[in-house]
């Protein structure tokens, strides 16, 4: 399966995201090599993960996986095909179901096949150009590999060129600030702290014009 | 495919304008060894930024028209992208600026089937009738009139103006038996470019007077001067190659042209003082600031074809 996923990157990803859109990375050098690795990315837009996917060369890309919620990818079964074999998804529940399930299971097996994970901390995309709250499900992937570098990735412009609810992409310059690696310190609620930091100052690097 | 019939005249003004640049580039490279405490960036990335227009012109006319036409869409398609990603928009537009990038390849087909009566109507009416009435639709009209205008000024400038350079291209051959069409389009890119050239290297030698202080503080009257008699004087020598006007219209030519690419240039630098960027390329770095190249065209191409246009066809 990893050729249709090269496939979808180089017919699909590279045309939209380089051409199309054309997205212009700082610190490009910061980004992982090689996994195990977590991508912490803020979410406007489905293009979100396409602009991810083109950052990774192409013998990589069958290890890159967008960690995406299974109730929204796994809703109809094409939709589910598409997903887990040409986009390569780790669904996981959003919701527990029971007590001492934990939903992130799949992702450990991941970093411990030494894959690179893409996470959106915000949990869904919620409104254009603007960061939500983030949820803390990333930081249990963080205290159980503190070894593992988390690097965040702040992106703007994806959610104008395609915000929740719009089918159609509408092209726009968009702009990717690589983070540095954050660094475990022993407990979760301030490595949550420091993520929200790292976004911010990336944030502030950005001069983006009005957005309504 | 290729198209081997490229007028004899096209071919040598290439080949000069080639070896024009790779003289202007020995001349920096020489300078930037010999004075190396002094700064020569700007003059480097205009020459990177010549050489990247002299590819692109010729992939424009060296192939069959059809090709030209893809590549002269697809320079207003990049400009007008640039021009949205630097201004204030709404969410709630998202499909009408759908349907305003829709005009840019439908724009070129009016070029491609030679239908001049609408290829000059097209954006100035049907677009900026249709696109407020899209908004409109939508419901928003808080920023209404903002959205709108700014949306057409973008369209108007971008696409519009730039498509003048794709229409010259169109125009029957045996009304300049020069060259055609692609002679005039080399004429009207080739002088703009010098023009642009001359006025900055006349106004760092001589410039004490500010021409345009609020807008553009580096432009002065001499540099205007000294760029706008430059131009004047090739577009004179040019013409008889080139073109089919006579020494008076050329003098007339060269100073449309002089002048336009001066009020083109300073217009989108009032544009980006609004905006507060110094550059479009600071705000897109790596994305190369194309609004920036192609600032003078916007005046020089429509202002030159019409000129041309009146004359002689």
């Amino acid at each position: 399966m990893s050729l249709l996923r090269i496939l979808f990157v180089v017919l699909v990803a590279y045309p939209v995201v380089l051409i199309m859109l054309g997205i212009n990375v700082r610190h490009r050098a910061r980004l992982p090599r090689r996994g195990p690795a977590v991508i912490a990315a803020n979410h406007n837009s489905h293009l979100d993960t396409l602009a991810l996917l083109t950052l990774f060369p192409l013998h990589r890309i069958a290890q890159v996986r967008p960690v995406a919620a299974a109730d929204y990818f796994l809703a109809n079964r094409l939709i589910a095909w598409f997903s887990l074999n040409v986009i390569g998804i780790i669904p996981i529940r959003r919701k527990r179901e029971r007590d001492g399930d934990d939903p992130l299971v799949a992702c450990y097996a991941a970093l411990e096949r030494g894959e690179i994970l893409l996470i959106f901390p915000e949990g869904s995309r919620g409104e254009p150009e603007r960061m939500a709250q983030l949820k803390f499900g990333i930081s249990f992937v963080a205290e159980r590999y503190p070894r593992v570098p988390i690097v965040p990735v702040f992106m703007h412009g994806l959610g104008k060129s395609m915000p929740r609810g719009e089918w159609l992409p509408v092209p726009y310059f968009c702009d990717v600030f690589v983070g540095l690696p954050l660094k475990w310190r022993g407990d979760r609620e301030s490595f949550m702290g420091e993520l929200e930091q790292s976004f911010h100052k990336l944030k502030e690097k950005l001069a983006a014009p009005e957005y309504l | 495919m290729t198209r081997l019939s490229l007028p004899p005249q096209v071919m040598y003004a290439l080949l000069g304008a080639v070896a024009l640049l790779i003289i202007a580039s020995a001349v920096v490279l020489a300078l930037a060894r010999i004075r190396p405490e002094r700064d020569y960036t700007e003059l480097k990335l205009r020459i990177k930024t010549w050489w990247l227009i002299i590819i692109v012109f010729c992939l424009a006319i060296a192939f069959h028209r059809d090709v030209s036409l893809v590549v002269f869409a697809f320079v207003s398609f990049l400009a007008f992208k640039e021009y949205l990603s630097l201004i204030p928009t709404r969410r709630a537009d998202h499909r009408v600026l759908f349907w305003a990038y829709l005009a840019i390849p439908v724009q070129y087909y009016w070029v491609g089937i030679e239908w001049y009566g609408m290829f000059i109507i097209f954006i100035p009416v049907f677009a900026f009738l249709y696109l407020p009435m899209k908004m409109v639709l939508i419901g928003e009209t808080q920023g209404f009139l903002r959205a709108a205008s700014t949306l057409h000024w973008g369209l108007m400038t971008t696409v519009f103006c730039l498509s003048h350079m794709a229409y010259l291209l169109a125009l029957p051959d045996d009304r300049n038996p020069a060259g055609g069409g692609d002679a005039l389009l080399f004429y009207l890119v080739f002088l703009t470019q010098i023009n642009d050239v001359a006025q900055y290297v006349w106004g760092k030698s001589f410039g004490r007077h500010k021409a345009t202080p609020t807008v553009s503080p580096n432009k002065t009257i001499e540099g205007l001067i000294g760029g706008v008699a430059t131009t004047t004087l090739l577009a004179v020598a040019l013409a008889p190659w080139l073109t089919p006007l006579t020494r008076i219209e050329s003098v007339a030519a060269g100073v449309l042209i002089g002048m336009g690419g001066f009020i083109g240039d300073v217009t989108m630098s009032a544009l980006k003082r609004d905006i507060g960027v110094k550059d479009s390329g600071t705000l897109l770095p790596g994305h190369g600031g194309i609004l920036d190249r192609l600032d003078s065209l916007t005046y020089t191409a429509p202002l030159f074809f019409h000129f041309v246009y009146y004359l002689h066809y």
